[in-house]
């Protein structure tokens, strides 16, 4: 008894070795899943509907994993399509896979999940008191619903488990808990909820775990009745029992408890096992099904429109008061604009605490400071103003002591601001208590 | 007293999710981990970081991977106005001054 399971890549689009992933199919594979999203880039992608990978390089990676998905007549599922999961990003995915269809000169039976909250059933679940913030985070408003652009539940194994069901060939989940991808044909068929998911944990990071890590090369898993075993495709890395175990700590808080829907993974009677040939052996991990089943919820909302301007300052009167100097001219802009109220005007102070900000505990300046100045206002126009208002006045600022009275800043460009769009901030990352896991969810069939 | 960045393997920060900020340490061996884990505390932490106690959410020993794993407050919801470090990935500094 034993799945085996292909993981191309960490992320679709980031690419992986034709030579590793032909090592992966000569393993004879039952499925290949991807992950497609993550939240690390920030709450634009969501909020604006866009993609942090870029096409072409998706467009890659998904003509060799339909090929050879169609070619084997193994499942290709692919979760948080598009980066974030909502409906564009899942249509930006699909346009793309009928592209490569077309190229192939092949037609696919196509499953698209849906992960899109619509707003108003989430006020009513609001007001039943069934959403919780999820860490340190404020609870839900309305007003916050109401404002989100988009707003993704993260879906469990069901709805992904639906469209194997009804026997799709392809399936794009939109915003979905990672392990998901690679768990659903584990428990579609039977095999120990646990391992599946613990198994797809570490593969949806494919060759991460592995030493040395890297986020563009495959992983492959093979999961048994009461374990499962890792191993990297490149020669040039293998699973070790330290780099799988490591992978453990990757970007969450806890590495005993790992929550999802409908439960928790516990990780405390994990063994990890050396096997040779540069493998690992992973067993004894449990699942902790929660009483009532929750689903993560995540936003965001559009704050605004940023304008920024680069430059740097080598003047050393100048740099021993950088602080002083900020706030004045914050100061000059505000008296200037009296009008205007509702701006953000931020200066992010490289060579002095430009990286870490307020948790910056040396923030003494070195010898020379990059400045972003950067204006966030309600429409471009404004934030346009407030930038160039604030980068002109600096320019030409009169600070105590000032012997170098031609100009403040070092600009490296003409134009030296740059408009750079909207801005959005994660508006929601809460849980949702729901009865049916499934219910949020649409899973639609396509002949493509 | 001896620094922990002498004798860890790995020191890193990242986002765990938008509203948190995660650190690992990580040792070469079991020994070397029994050695120092137990002088990791809330104090130091928040101290090093000048933030208040409260703000360190967990110190939790790994021993499978040798490591040592600190949870803080992020200041911000990851690029909220202000962001200085959307992935979180270049806020461990402070620890390289960490003693044992």
């Amino acid at each position: 008894m034993e799945l085996r399971i292909l993981s191309p890549t960490a992320i679709l689009g980031y690419g992986f070795p034709l030579s590793s992933f032909q090592a992966g199919l000569e393993r004879d594979p039952h499925v290949i899943a991807v992950d497609g999203g993550s939240t690390d880039p920030g709450p634009y992608y969501l909020g604006a509907g866009k993609s942090f990978t870029q096409r072409a390089p998706v467009k890659r990676d998904l003509y060799y994993l339909i090929q050879a998905s169609l070619e084997r007549g193994i499942p290709l599922i692919i979760g948080t399509a598009g980066g974030a999961g909502a409906k564009p990003h899942v249509e930006w995915t699909v346009d793309i896979i009928k592209e490569v269809l077309g190229e192939l000169k092949a037609t696919a039976k196509l499953a698209v999940i849906y992960s899109d909250v619509n707003p108003e059933l989430l006020i009513q679940e609001l007001k039943r008191g069934r959403i919780q913030p999820l860490g340190p985070v404020a609870p839900l408003t309305e007003e916050e619903i109401r404002g989100s652009s988009h707003i993704v539940a993260q879906m469990g194994l069901e709805p992904i488990l639906q469209a194997l069901e009804e026997g799709a060939q392809i399936i794009v989940a939109g915003r979905a808990y990672d392990p998901t991808v690679f768990a659903a044909l584990p428990a579609l068929q039977g095999y120990d909820l646990a391992l599946a998911l613990h198994m797809g944990k570490i593969l949806e990071c494919a060759a991460i775990a592995a030493s040395p890590g890297s986020g563009s090369d495959c992983l492959f898993g093979y999961l048994q009745e009461d374990a499962f075993i890792l191993e990297a495709l490149s020669p040039q890395r293998q699973c070790t029992k330290l780099s799988v175990a490591a992978h453990t700590l990757y970007e969450k808080s806890d590495p005993y408890s790992l929550p999802g829907p409908g439960g928790t993974l516990d990780l405390r009677e994990t063994r990890f096992e050396e096997l040779p040939g540069g493998k690992v052996k992973v067993s004894g991990t449990r699942f902790v099904p929660t009483e009532k089943y929750f689903l993560k919820l995540e936003g965001a909302r559009r704050i605004g429109y940023r304008t920024i301007s680069i430059a740097g300052v080598r003047d050393p009167i100048m740099i021993s008061q950088i602080g002083d100097v900020i706030t004045a001219v914050k100061e000059r802009v505000a008296d200037n604009f009296r009008d205007i109220r509702d701006y953000q005007l931020h200066v992010h102070c490289y060579g002095k605490n430009g990286v870490m900000g307020a948790l910056e505990p040396q923030p003494q300046p070195g010898h020379e400071l990059g400045l972003v100045m950067e204006a966030v206002a309600p429409t471009q126009d404004i934030a346009d103003t407030i930038c160039s208002f604030f980068r002109s006045t600096l320019l030409h600022y009169g600070y105590p002591g000032r012997k170098s009275t031609a100009g403040n800043l070092a600009f490296p460009y003409s134009p030296s601001d740059i408009s750079t769009g909207a801005v959005y901030t994660f508006s929601i990352y809460h849980l949702l208590e729901v009865d049916d896991p499934k219910g949020l969810f649409t899973v639609e069939l396509r002949e493509v | 007293m001896r620094y922990v960045k002498d004798v860890a393997s790995v020191i890193r920060s990242k986002n765990a999710g938008p509203y948190e900020l995660t650190f690992d340490l990580m040792f070469p061996d079991a020994e070397t981990y029994e050695q120092v884990r137990h002088s990791i505390t809330k104090a130091k932490i928040a101290d090093l970081y000048k933030i208040d106690e409260s703000q360190v959410l967990s110190i939790i020993h790994f021993a499978p991977a040798h490591a040592v794993k600190i949870t803080i407050v992020r200041p911000r919801a990851s690029g909220d106005l202000g962001e200085t470090d959307v992935y979180g990935a270049q806020q461990h500094a402070p620890l390289l001054e960490l003693t044992y």
